[in-house]
């Protein structure tokens, strides 16, 4: 019983590990470019997770800065990717990149 | 407020996010998908107050909810026409995928819980982290903070020159 009431390391690494699994499914198997993008965001939300984890039981600030860096890195990510996205979507008429084969217009 | 009010508080708040992020991979629309983002978001924020980085939950709902969700709302809207029934969101290699996602989670729980105890250092961080990110960044993490703000210049440019509207055509064209 104490190991589910006192909130310890183990229960957020479960968490980021779910995160990233489900991250990881969604680009592993989706074929829209834009639920991609979105498990790429949930597999950095789970890398911050561990980050802040890490850092607050081991009592230093690298995690606690790291993530705020991963936060800007996300923000730039997202949107040159849309926009990269939405290039695609004007040449090729689709999203599904399972679709878009070639480099040339 | 006591030990199990902390837990179950913490509870909910990882259901939600756990139970919402597999609405987002598994979900057949875009939409619902990003909507669903909009909750995980929120917990994971919900779970760095609990980690007390109460300044990296502000920005995480400021940047993810505010900035990034609104920009794949954006390229949702775009790319999907909203009144066909068909959102694309097709599946491929759901077997194999769904295997190595089962497979990821059971192999990182396994290390999680049997590799021993993790060694909590004898200073936990605790309170407000605020100051003590405004002295890091000003200090150690000057330089990291500079080349940030130049890759986010240098994003900004790219993305608004890639998305443009006004693209000039080729002659051959």
């Amino acid at each position: 019983m104490e190991m589910f009431t006192a909130i310890g390391l183990n229960h957020f690494l479960t968490i980021s590990a779910m995160l990233f699994a489900f991250g990881m499914y969604a680009v592993m198997t989706r074929k829209n470019a834009i639920v991609i993008l979105m498990g790429v965001e949930l597999i950095l939300n789970a890398a911050n997770i561990n980050f802040l984890a890490f850092s607050k039981y081991n009592g230093g600030m690298e995690g606690v800065m790291i993530s705020l860096f991963v936060i800007v890195l996300a923000a730039a990510e997202a949107a040159v990717a849309l926009a990269i996205v939405i290039n695609i979507f004007k040449t090729f008429k689709t999203v599904d990149v399972s679709s878009v084969d070639t480099m040339k217009e | 407020m006591n030990e199990l009010t902390i837990a179950i508080i913490f509870y909910i708040f990882a259901a939600v996010t756990v139970l919402s992020a597999a609405f987002v991979v598994f979900s057949k629309n875009v939409i619902y998908s990003a909507f669903s983002l909009l909750f995980t978001f929120f917990g994971v924020a919900a779970l760095y107050v609990f980690l007390s980085a109460d300044f990296i939950a502000v920005t995480q709902i400021v940047v993810y909810v505010g900035g990034i969700l609104v920009l794949l709302l954006f390229g949702v809207m775009f790319t999907n026409t909203i009144m066909s029934t068909e959102l694309k969101g097709d599946v491929i290699h759901a077997v194999p995928g769904t295997i190595l996602t089962v497979l990821l989670i059971a192999g990182m729980l396994y290390a999680f819980y049997t590799t021993g105890d993790w060694m909590p250092g004898h200073i936990q961080l605790s309170g407000s982290v605020v100051e003590r990110i405004g002295i890091e960044t000003m200090s150690r993490y000057m330089l990291p903070f500079e080349m940030a703000s130049i890759l986010l210049l240098v994003a900004l440019i790219g993305a608004a020159f890639l998305a443009r509207f006004d693209k000039v055509h080729k002659k051959e064209h």
